[in-house]
């Protein structure tokens, strides 16, 4: 029961508490929320994009803009109400955001102002899931993927860790998402891979990005953005929101140096593209400790993130046959992993509960992890073959991916020069 | 009348250029070209990736010059673009067996 109360204390919003509007809490989360919004259509894609082949940039854009508009569309049809929804295993009742008007208070805020940040955390983790699939998937497939996706997986995972599931909700300490978000998109990512199987050229031809410029610039956008994302998750503009915000920039300047330094140390090389990818990684470990970890810990998060980030793909990535092509599951889900486990290892002497046991805080963690490795790598296989089944297939014939995405599938070129 | 082709470093096109401005040549047609001679290629690293890049950027000069001025010519480029280093280009030389001026029809010497 002790449990119970540690998790729920470290919940977002939940709705039965002070139930009047803060209007400096709803200044910020306004602001939060349009710094989360820009992480989908501007970093991610960018992100994403400039790792990309010049032949398939559009493409791979496109599928981020596309996750964040359908993502959001389902999310105020269907998905807060699943996911914040009355409920034990499933949330309903909220389905088109009935019985919410601009009066109805969630924590501090206006709940339609909940309902739009917890949707942009919603199409991000789509959008990362993109980035296993990338200059093969079907655009038509991936549209309708993310449509189901969000409703069948993301939904109910949120559920269990912040709408108010009890049987499915272990007491993980998980305050922006690093199982949520994080670990349920990298294994999506890795499970569509394995379906789609390889592109052609993996590991036979050079598949170079197509501007470590825009990887840093996107990177650079993500980590903004990421204020929002991990700051914005206390729902209120006070003492846990300045400490989520400060110990998330910590962890991402560690990234940037822990995934570097391994490079310059195996590869003697520092490159701007492992730099950026650091940062991503950094914050990625940060998320679920944002609440709770202090400098101290930050530092050790973001710098183990950013190494084991360039130890995945450089080195771990190798021994398996899946073509993860930018990388979702080893910076996302593994990186999301260790972000997990050590949330529970580092907690700052201002934020540690009074009876708080490692022990059985890293049963918690793990069982958490461990359900959503399961429920998403399940359930994302069934929405990926219903996806693909309702276009007509999920990858492009061998022409199109010779060629490029950009050209046949869109019609346009990243470049005209 | 000789045609001169000089593929070189990139970052050596300045002083080519002044070099040949000193030996009295007012024209010739430089553009950016790859190739790989004894240097090979070089390798580029993205997220641990390694990739062998065989085609090297260089650039390639060219200017037609009075039979007699080919040494000085020649000479000239070869100490402006030398670093000592592999992979500081080669130098072609071939006939011509006419020029002609498009504005005012002049042709050979007299166009050059």
């Amino acid at each position: 029961m002790k449990k119970w109360l540690l998790a729920l204390s470290l919940l977002p919003a939940m709705a039965f508490a002070e139930d009047t509007l803060n209007s400096g809490d709803t200044a910020w989360m306004l602001v939060a929320t349009a710094f989360v919004m820009l992480m989908t259509p501007a970093g991610l894609a960018l992100f994403y994009g400039g790792l990309t082949r010049s032949k398939n940039i559009l493409n791979t854009m496109g599928m981020s803009l596309a996750a964040y508009a359908v993502g959001t569309l389902v999310w105020v049809i269907i998905g807060y109400s699943i996911a914040f929804g009355d409920g034990d295993l499933i949330g309903t009742g909220k389905v088109m955001l009935s019985g919410i008007s601009s009066d109805t208070i969630s924590g501090s805020i206006p709940e339609l102002l909940f309902v739009a940040f917890q949707g942009t955390f919603a199409a991000i983790t789509v959008a990362i899931a993109s980035g296993s699939m990338i200059e093969r998937v079907k655009f038509s497939t991936f549209v309708v993927f993310a449509a189901l996706w969000v409703v069948a997986v993301y939904a109910p995972i949120t559920h269990w860790a912040w709408g108010g599931g009890e049987t499915l909700n272990f007491g993980e300490i998980d305050f922006a998402g690093g199982t949520v978000v994080h670990i349920n998109a990298g294994v999506a990512g890795f499970v569509v891979a394995m379906i789609l199987g390889r592109r052609k050229d993996y590991e036979k031809a050079a598949i170079k990005p197509f501007s470590p410029i825009l990887v840093v610039l996107g990177a650079m956008l993500l980590w903004f953005g990421w204020f929002g994302f991990n700051a914005g998750s206390e729902v209120a503009a006070d003492g846990t929101a300045a400490s989520a915000f400060l110990v998330t920039n910590v962890a991402a300047s560690l990234g940037v140096i822990g995934w570097v330094l391994g490079e310059w140390l195996i590869f003697k090389k520092p490159t701007l593209v492992g730099g950026a990818s650091g940062a991503v990684a950094g914050l990625v470990a940060i998320t679920p400790a944002s609440g709770t970890a202090g400098v101290g810990g930050a530092i050790i998060i973001g710098l183990v993130g950013g190494f084991l980030g360039f130890l995945a793909v450089s080195k771990i990535k190798k021994m398996f046959k899946v073509d993860d092509s930018l990388d979702a599951f080893w910076v996302h889900g593994l990186v999301g992993i260790w972000g997990s486990i050590a949330t529970a290892l580092f907690i700052a002497d201002y934020a540690m509960p009074e009876d708080y046991s490692l022990g059985s805080q890293l049963v918690s963690q793990l069982m958490a992890v461990g359900l959503t490795i399961v429920y998403s790598g399940i359930v994302t296989a069934i929405v990926y073959f219903i996806a693909a089944a309702v276009t007509g297939g999920g990858r492009v014939d061998e022409e199109t991916e010779t060629m490029g995405l950009d050209e046949s599938v869109h019609g346009e070129r990243a470049l005209n020069l | 009348m000789k045609k001169i082709e000089a593929i070189i470093k990139p970052f050596k096109i300045e002083e080519v250029k002044d070099a040949l401005a000193e030996a009295g040549i007012t024209g010739m047609t430089v553009s950016e070209v790859k190739g790989y001679g004894r240097q090979a290629g070089h390798t580029e690293l993205y997220r641990g990736a390694e990739y062998v890049v065989d085609f090297i950027p260089k650039i390639k000069i060219e200017v037609v010059v009075k039979a007699e001025d080919v040494d000085a010519v020649v000479e000239k480029i070869t100490e402006a673009a030398r670093t000592g280093k592999i992979g500081d280009g080669k130098i072609f030389v071939s006939d011509i067996e006419r020029v002609v001026r498009i504005r005012t029809g002049e042709e050979n010497e007299e166009a050059i």
